[in-house]
């Protein structure tokens, strides 16, 4: 056991657990932030993405300890953004959301995407989400929701 | 006449806030459960919060067929519990009431599988539960194992059901098979195999039992809520009114949240009923690719016989499916692998003989296409085979062999769709190229291109639906001008939290958002039929539909007026369940995709370079949705056909995990290019008809013939992988 903190969508939290524990439990179980969803814990299907400094991770990879000092952001901390509400919108508009349970990973791909690059093409986009893994949707339509996002978020990114 | 044919609004979007449902239903708005998806606020069953929640563990057979001689259990510290059958009660049974109750809620004294539940574990800390799991040593006495078709067939070890194995048996015959080879001057022969599939959903199994209100409530992430308060009931022994199962948002299914959550709700519910605690078990992905159903394997020989016009005059299939160690849904997977056998062709002398066997493998289950793509494969391959051996365009002989209306199926019953596959192969053509690619594909060394036609029975087979789901639905004129609507079929992806309104709205005059449709409640709704067998929207959306009428005629009388209507079969069907005889399926759904493949000869890679698809689905009642679907479909169904190994080995699946069970990436296949045409069908919602298993169907034989005439060698399997091709130019 020990305290550990880091900033959780723009505020501090202190965290009292074993360092090893996986950011996505501490997530889930202590903060309540069950926008992350467990698709694998391995790694593999990018559900339990967060940003951390800005960069796409998968959070059940992460142990608390290396979270420490770090900023971290989930689904909860976007969501009611203007960034946020704009990829929540176009993916509506598109249809990418089928099942769902992929979406909030998706929205964090797509949020880290359009930061670094605001316009991308059909092959950009394919490539920056395929850390996660949708099994309904077939991509399509989530790629078009990237795009619509990207279309008419001009300036937020 | 080509019924409209209209592109998707692939460019562009629509803003549908406010928008009435006009005439054309197929006009795309935004999901209602879109936002709160995508923003993380929807709860899955493993977002719930329960008070004094305890975490169960299965303790499973880790022997493929055995005796227990012995279970040696540590101490169980207070609060936890060792469950087993003996905690049924004595007026329940250790039996599991799906479509067949073979299945055992609890192993005794033997074990029939690898994974098969002996135990459930449980207590307050999920740690201390695997301690206690791990501490569990079970003596076993092995016995023989089956697990292939030989194996089966010649009951190795002893039959692991009756005395021959073989779970159930049909021939099928239209005309006369055996004189009409007679008169054949060519006899081609091929034997297709397909392998186990896992379902992958994202969200994983995952049910909380509870004690509330002094009675068991099962939450559960599933597509049936009634056949889980079914099996729950049965096994408890108690009447069917004292179990809840209320449904939650499903994070995908595919048919395997049909059948299976019963196999965990039934441990589940005999546990929550000794400790009278909320009890969680909610699979680890590793669980869950390990230990939950999959796909049937199949085995399906063809003989064709032709004549001097190159005719098929006759046809001869023999069908195995692999039904594993319990029969469960078995026989009707079997059926529909055999209605489909012949695709979509007319065949005069046509023979199918389908056995489902029994082995010492996980028992087999529901999975989108429920035996038709087993099917349909090797139909689909055989025909290109047969094209292949007469030197004959593998489409132009396909589509001389079309099944028209009127024409006779192979259940010796009239085609009575209207089968437009000539104007949708025109479509396609023109969609991808086709024809030109095909000639131009010829002789280039690396480039092939395939095609595939199939059709899918929407509902239950033959007058199931009558004879055994009597589904019922149910409205209600609410406050604020909304009307509820109440049906037992989920929303699990597929859209219906959406289409259901749509088609309800359009009836009333209302909005989509004005009517209410939770999530469904086995205490609130009526029994409407599972979610399954592209039934929802073509049986329940029609019985919607009409239910909505009848309310819109009583609205005036006020708030709190209700509607209700109750399946009938449509006029004229007729059908012989024993014998598979008459009109297997009200309607069909219809397809065709194309397939266009580039292969690596240095590392026999496949890279798929376009992917065109038509569907006939009666009407779209969401266009964007049914794009979904599309593109879900096939991209699932090419991962079926391509790099989705699922290997047994002495009764174990190879494939634990995500990185070993691989499937597609948004960088693995290129865009679905999609259109449906139009072909209202009279006893569906606004015309639609079935269409969530239909858009599986024909990729997979598509792309297994765009790789044979890439590489210029037949495929006679799927998955076609690397390692395949290898073999075959070696
Ligand atoms: S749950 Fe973390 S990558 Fe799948
Ligand atoms: S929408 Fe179901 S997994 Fe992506």
């Amino acid at each position: 056991m020990k305290e550990i903190k880091f900033i959780l969508n723009g505020k501090e939290v202190s965290v009292k657990a074993d360092p090893l524990k996986r950011l996505l439990d501490v997530l889930r179980e202590d903060e309540k932030m069950t926008g992350v969803k467990e698709g694998c814990g391995e790694g593999e299907c990018g559900a339990c993405a967060v940003l951390k400094d800005g960069v796409l991770v998968n959070s059940c990879m992460i142990p608390l300890g290396a979270a420490e000092g770090s900023e971290i952001v989930t689904p909860e901390g976007i969501r009611e953004t203007d960034k946020g509400k704009c990829i929540i919108d176009a993916f509506g508009d598109a249809g990418a959301v089928q099942c769902g349970f992929c979406t909030p990973g998706m929205m964090m791909a797509t949020e880290a995407l359009l930061t670094i690059n605001n316009k991308p093409d059909e092959s950009e986009i394919r490539e920056a989400l395929s850390g996660n893994l949708c099994r309904c949707t077939g991509y399509d339509l989530i790629v078009k929701g990237v795009q619509i996002a990207s279309e008419r978020g001009k300036d937020l990114w | 006449m080509v019924g409209a044919i209209h592109e998707l609004p692939i460019k562009g979007w629509i803003d549908t806030k406010g928008v009435k449902m006009g005439a054309r239903i197929s006009i795309p708005v935004r999901r209602i459960d879109a936002k709160e998806k995508a923003g993380g606020w929807t709860k899955y069953i493993g977002d719930y919060q329960f008070k004094n929640l305890q975490h169960g563990r299965f303790l499973r057979s880790e022997r493929a067929r055995a005796k227990i001689i012995e279970i040696k259990k540590p101490d169980f510290p207070e609060g936890y519990y060792y469950i087993d059958a003996s905690d049924i009660p004595s007026s329940g049974k250790n039996n599991i009431q799906m479509i067949k109750d073979d299945w055992r809620v609890f192993a005794v004294s033997d074990v029939k599988y690898i994974g098969e539940t002996i135990a459930v574990i449980l207590g307050p800390d999920k740690q201390k539960v695997l301690d206690l799991l791990n501490r569990i040593e079970v003596i076993y006495e092995d016995l023989v194992p089956a697990f292939t078709f030989d194996d089966a067939l010649s009951c190795k070890g002893g039959a692991v059901y009756g005395d021959n194995n073989i779970f159930s048996e049909y021939l099928l015959n239209v005309g006369n098979v055996d004189n009409a080879f007679k008169d054949a001057v060519k006899i081609v022969e091929g034997k297709y195999e397909t392998g186990f599939q896992e379902h992958l959903y994202m969200e994983t199994q995952g049910l909380v039992g509870a004690w509330e209100d002094e009675k068991i409530t099962i939450y559960a992430s599933s597509q049936c809520p009634f056949y889980i308060r079914k099996s729950v009931a049965v096994t408890l022994g108690v009447p069917v009114e004292d179990i809840r199962v209320r449904q939650t948002t499903t994070g995908g299914a595919f048919g395997g949240k049909e059948h299976f959550p019963d196999v965990i709700a039934t441990p589940l519910a005999v546990a929550v009923n000794k400790v009278k605690k909320p009890v969680a078990m909610i699979y680890d992905r590793i669980e869950d690719i390990s230990f939950t159903s999959k796909r049937h394997p199949s085995k399906i020989t063809i003989k064709t016989g032709l004549d001097k016009s190159n005719n098929i005059i006759a046809m001869d299939i023999d069908t195995l499916v692999n039904g594993g160690a319990y029969e469960s849904s078995t026989t009707i997977v079997l059926q529909r692998a055999i209605l489909h056998g012949i695709g979509v062709y007319n065949i005069p002398n046509a023979r199918i003989r389908g056995r489902a066997v029994a082995t010492n493998t996980f028992p087999s289950d529901a999975y989108r296409g429920f035996g038709a793509p087993q099917g349909l494969f090797a139909i689909e391959m055989h025909m290109s085979h047969v094209a292949d051996e007469l030197g004959l365009d593998s489409s132009d002989f396909r589509r001389k062999h079309f099944i028209k209306t009127n024409d006779i199926t192979i259940t010796n019953a009239k085609m009575h769709d209207d089968v437009k596959l000539p104007e949708m192969f025109e479509k396609i053509d023109e969609m991808s190229d086709y024809s030109s690619k095909v000639k131009e594909f010829a002789n280039d060394p690396v480039k092939g291109i395939g095609i595939a036609f199939v059709n899918h029975g929407g509902g239950f087979t033959g007058n199931g639906e009558q004879a055994i789901i009597k589904g019922v639905v149910k409205m209600k004129r609410l406050e604020g001008g909304k009307a509820g609507l109440y049906v037992s079929v989920v929303e699990m992806g597929q859209g219906l939290q959406t289409t259901m309104r749509k088609i309800a709205a359009k009836e009333l005059g209302l909005d989509y958002e004005d009517i209410v449709y939770d999530n469904p409640d086995t205490d609130i709704v009526p029994d409407s039929g599972p979610t399954c067998a592209s039934r929802s929207i073509m049986v329940v959306g029609f019985l919607v539909q009409e239910c909505a009428k009848k309310l819109k005629a009583k609205w005036n009388e006020g708030v709190g007026v209700e509607a209700e209507d109750v399946y009938k079969h449509p006029d004229g069907l007729v059908w012989e369940q024993e014998t598979l005889q008459g009109d297997a399926y009200p309607s069909y759904g219809w397809g065709i995709n194309v397939i266009e493949v580039e292969f690596d000869p240095v590392t026999y890679e496949v890279k798929t370079t376009g992917i065109w698809a038509v569907w006939d689905i009666g009407v779209a009642i969401d266009e964007t949705i049914m794009q979904g679907q599309s593109s879900g479909g096939v991209i699932q169904a090419l991962g079926y056909a391509s790099i989705e190994k699922c290997e047994l080995k002495n009764g174990t699946f190879m494939q634990h995990t995500m990185a070993d069970y691989t499937i597609p990436t948004s960088l693995d296949f290129p865009k679905v290019e999609t259109c449906f045409i139009d072909n209202p069908y009279k006893y569906g919602p606004s015309g639609a008809k079935g269409a969530g298993e239909l858009v599986f169907d024909a990729a997979p034989p598509a792309y297994a013939e765009a790789v044979q005439n890439a590489i210029g060698k037949r495929i006679y399997d799927i998955p076609v992988t690397p390692e395949m091709i290898m073999e075959a130019l070696k």
